[in-house]
């Protein structure tokens, strides 16, 4: 699904900041990035979302060298992986069920084409009772389960998570957990990076571990 | 458990994380309003109708005054222009009316002349009355008479000929062609236009470009929306296309606004202008200043501003929004 080459990152003139990473993430399958603060998980995450070209190496995602995509095919390749912010990034102007419907409406849907699965989705993540709420009066818990359901919601085949525990308290950060592993089981690969050493002993799973640059990957 | 399958097709019976809190059913969902992507109503945006409306509004009277001021040189010009005057002095021992009838016809006979009319005694004893008074015996005052001679329009004929034929053959005329009159007029006409258009361009440049950077004013809280859609997915067309619509909107307000405030006073103005005619000083002010009427095509140039304030907030929106996207990748 996604292969990393011998890929580097510096930014500007500064030294490589990840360097010779070469990795895959497969189909259905579910891993950990991990590392201390500021060893690059997000900048790894920004690569594998396409929002960060590497200064060198190859990415091939879904199969196309994302080196050679236009911008409007970046965009189309973007709908097939979902992301979930560590600060949420929800829309304040906007309720819950319009926040989490936004990825179909961006692709030209009509409201009545996607309402019922909005709802059931919102259903599902418990927020069934917030639907019409604005982010700013939902709790940190709700707003993150706002936003991974925005990343679910047009399907995604990889969804990739940004320290999705780190604003939550540690009964929250389980129920996060189970919310991930329930979307794995229906089929979705999942990279969730963090440093929160409870949460990945909680679920056994491959680590991809950063650290000095270089990933270390233990299956 | 739930059988709720948010990933249907691909998704066995999944469990419910949150199956522990007590969650009621939702109520019957009806058609939602859908909120526009682009926030309606910030504080950004009304500034920047604000500023669209005011610089519009001054645009629209600069290029109103302008074109009044354009067009009434060149009323000027040409009312003049196309006459000369022939003044006949009286002169001792000669008889003024046949020294009149002699310079007519000299007129008449000169190429490029369409009509000599000369001024009855009557005529010429009304035009000095508002210094002299009415009442007196004209006869006893040695007053010149005029003799008014319109000109074709085209190449101007040899007025030193004319003149030389004239203080030949009728000893107290002179031809005044109001060429220093007319070429003074003329510098004075085109100095107030170019200066004019000059105004024109400056208040154009500086509304277009007051009028960008408050649209790129507000576009700067609109950020955090930008990048959103594009990380859930949006093409670069997209979302310029959502800002553009937005901004478009905004601008076609505020130039509405300005420039139908600037409509409605040249309307007033013009209806001002002719209940005053007639009245001793609106013709005056008429005489000096031409009619205040900036004509279709200025209600026409009106309108161009307002769609140029449309246009303008468009461009500058989607400017930025390529620019913020470009950023981000």
């Amino acid at each position: 699904m996604i292969l990393f080459e011998n890929v580097g990152l510096r930014y500007g003139l500064g030294s490589e900041i990840l360097r010779d990473l070469s990795f895959r993430i497969d189909s259905h399958s579910f891993q950990f990035l991990t590392g201390p603060s500021g060893a690059g998980k997000t900048s790894l995450l920004r690569m594998m979302f396409l929002s960060q070209r590497p200064t060198r190496g190859l990415i091939t995602m879904f199969d196309e060298d994302t080196a050679t995509l236009s911008k409007d095919a970046r965009a189309t390749l973007r709908r097939r992986i979902g992301i979930v912010f560590q600060d949420f990034r929800l829309l304040d102007h906007m309720t819950t069920y319009e926040n989490v419907s936004l990825p179909l409406r961006v692709i030209g849907k009509e409201e009545a084409e996607y309402r019922t699965e909005v709802v059931e989705l919102l259903q599902w993540v418990g927020l069934g009772e917030r639907i019409d709420a604005l982010p700013p009066i939902l709790s940190g818990g709700e707003k993150q389960r706002a936003a991974i359901a925005r990343a679910v919601i047009a399907r995604p085949q990889l969804l990739l998570a940004d320290e999705p525990t780190g604003n939550v308290d540690p009964n929250l950060g389980q129920r996060l957990l189970r919310l991930f592993i329930e979307l794995h089981k229906s089929g979705t690969a999942i990279v969730i990076a963090t440093h929160d050493i409870a949460l990945m002993d909680d679920y056994d799973a491959r680590r991809l571990v950063l650290h000095e640059g270089r990933l270390h990957v233990y299956d | 458990m739930s059988t709720t399958e948010p990933l249907d097709g691909r998704a066995e019976t999944l469990a419910e994380p949150w199956d522990d809190l007590e969650v009621r059913p939702l109520r019957a969902q009806g058609p939602r309003v859908v909120t526009a992507i682009v926030p309606k109503g910030s504080i950004a945006g009304s500034s920047l109708t604000a500023v669209a409306a005011i610089m519009t509004f001054l645009a629209a009277l600069t290029a109103g005054a302008v074109m009044m001021v354009i067009g009434a040189a060149s009323d000027w010009r040409s009312d003049v222009g196309r006459e000369v005057t022939i003044q006949v002095r009286p002169v001792a021992g000669r008889d003024l009316d046949a020294d009149v009838r002699k310079a007519v016809e000299i007129a008449r006979a000169a190429p490029g002349i369409t009509d000599v009319r000369a001024f009855t005694k009557e005529e010429s004893a009304r035009l000095v009355q508002p210094w002299l008074g009415s009442g007196l015996n004209l006869d006893e005052l040695p007053i010149p008479r005029m003799i008014v001679v319109k000109l074709w329009s085209g190449p101007p004929p040899d007025f030193a000929a004319l003149g030389k034929t004239l203080s030949e053959q009728v000893p107290g005329a002179s031809l005044d062609d109001h060429r220093r009159w007319i070429d003074r007029m003329r510098d004075m006409a085109g100095a107030a236009a170019a200066a004019g258009l000059a105004i024109l361009a400056l208040v154009l440049a500086v509304t277009v470009l007051s009028v960008t950077f408050a649209t790129r004013g507000a576009m700067a809280t609109n950020r955090p929306i930008i990048e959103v859609l594009h990380y859930v997915g949006a093409t670069d067309g997209f979302v310029a296309s959502q800002f553009q619509r937005h901004f478009l909107i905004l601008g076609f307000k505020g130039g509405a606004i300005g420039g139908g405030a600037a409509i409605i006073l040249f309307g007033v103005l013009q209806a001002m202008n002719a209940w005053l005619t007639g009245t001793a000083g609106g013709d005056e002010f008429e005489a000096l200043f031409g009619s205040i009427s900036i004509g279709m095509s200025g209600y026409l140039a009106i309108l161009g501003l307002i769609v140029l304030m449309a246009l303008v907030t468009a461009w500058a929106s989607r400017y930025t929004v390529r620019r913020t996207l470009d950023s981000i990748d």
